[in-house]
């Protein structure tokens, strides 16, 4: 007798509303939403850096070393592209597709997968090939974030590049990735790679 | 003993004064204009300004029998190393009738002993050495060295 009073009180509290309750779970609901959400997105940014990515030795002694001598992080008009510009993709549900990927890599960095110069040269191949496979399934978005073909003026460029994006870039034969290689690191053994010799 | 210290003093003073009038003749160039022009060799002379690698031309002609053809196109940042050889991307023999590019000569594949390789022979592998591009520059000494008629067409 006594449980189903319980019961029935319960439910009634349950049922109405307590007079403050409906603007607090509101107020409440919302600034925890700004926070949570802001603060994630927050978060999400800063793992979204030059800065952070070479907090890694991996990174910086390895790849980040190699590409300061390339034009995408040295040129005339000083327009950078950084780690992320060409590693994360732009779009959101892609990005946090990548980045859930990514969580892979925290365990390579754990367990020490490429902590030696030596170590990263051993497994540069595997690792470039994964890269060059991703660029070449999402048609080098992240070269095209910037690189609009589009906008591309084809009697600015050499005769060689005019061929090549007249041809075989215009007609989708080809994307970016697929000529452009090693244009920021260090290229691996190219032995069997299509187009290499 | 007297003529002793007299030999000791001059051995004393030439050896503190010769080295310096030897290495006061080091530096003088003596009057010689070099490809480093007239400056003094302890004088740092002004460097030059960084010349531009001419784009995309036409192959141009050889002025010497046996003289490796000039690069007429940039070459900028393109890597020739055990991994990879991004000249053989086109110039192969694999690769230059897709790419459109002159193709490597046959000699490329012979070692000196004249053996024939069945790939680039390693002693040609690095085009640089030979290959160079171009750029829109005076000569550095002013000569009236003319090409051979044959290849030139007299030009």
């Amino acid at each position: 007798m006594s449980d189903s009073n319980f019961i029935k009180r319960y439910w009634q509290i349950m049922k109405r509303p307590h007079r403050a309750a409906l603007g607090t779970i509101l107020a409440l609901g919302f600034t925890s939403g700004v926070i949570f959400w802001g603060g994630f997105n927050t978060g999400l940014e800063a793992t979204n850096t030059e800065a952070f990515c070479i907090s890694c030795h991996e990174m910086e002694n390895n790849v980040y070393q190699e590409y300061k001598e390339t034009i995408h992080y040295s040129n005339r008009s000083g327009v950078r592209a950084t780690c992320p510009d060409c590693h994360v993709p732009d779009e959101w549900t892609h990005k946090i597709v990548r980045k859930i990927q990514a969580s892979k890599e925290l365990w390579g960095k754990f367990t020490g997968y490429v902590d030696t110069p030596e170590k990263f040269d051993q497994h540069r191949k595997e690792m470039a090939i994964r890269e060059w496979k991703r660029m070449k399934d999402n048609d080098s978005q992240e070269c095209r974030n910037c690189h609009n073909f589009e906008y591309m003026d084809f009697s600015e460029q050499g005769k060689r590049s005019r061929v090549q994006h007249a041809n075989a870039l215009e007609t989708g034969d080809k994307t970016c990735i697929d000529c452009h290689k090693g244009i920021a690191h260090t290229l691996p053994d190219m032995k069997d790679v299509e187009g290499w010799d | 003993m007297k003529k002793l210290i007299y030999a000791i003093t001059a051995a004393v003073m030439l050896s503190i004064l010769l080295p310096k009038a030897q290495s006061e003749d080091l530096k003088d160039n003596g009057g010689v204009i070099s490809l480093r022009g007239q400056a003094q060799l302890f004088e740092q002379d002004k460097a030059e300004d960084m010349k531009r690698v001419q784009r995309d031309q036409s192959p141009i002609a050889r002025d010497y029998l046996h003289q490796p053809p000039l690069i007429p196109h940039q070459t900028r940042n393109y890597k020739i190393n055990t991994n990879s050889n991004k000249c053989l991307s086109c110039h192969s023999w694999k690769n230059y009738r897709k790419s459109g590019a002159t193709k490597i000569s046959m000699t490329h594949f012979e070692t000196r002993d004249r053996q024939q390789l069945s790939d680039v022979s390693p002693r040609r592998y690095f085009c640089t050495q030979c290959h160079v591009t171009q750029a829109d520059a005076e000569p550095l000494i002013a000569n009236d060295f003319k090409p051979v008629e044959e290849l030139s067409g007299g030009k």
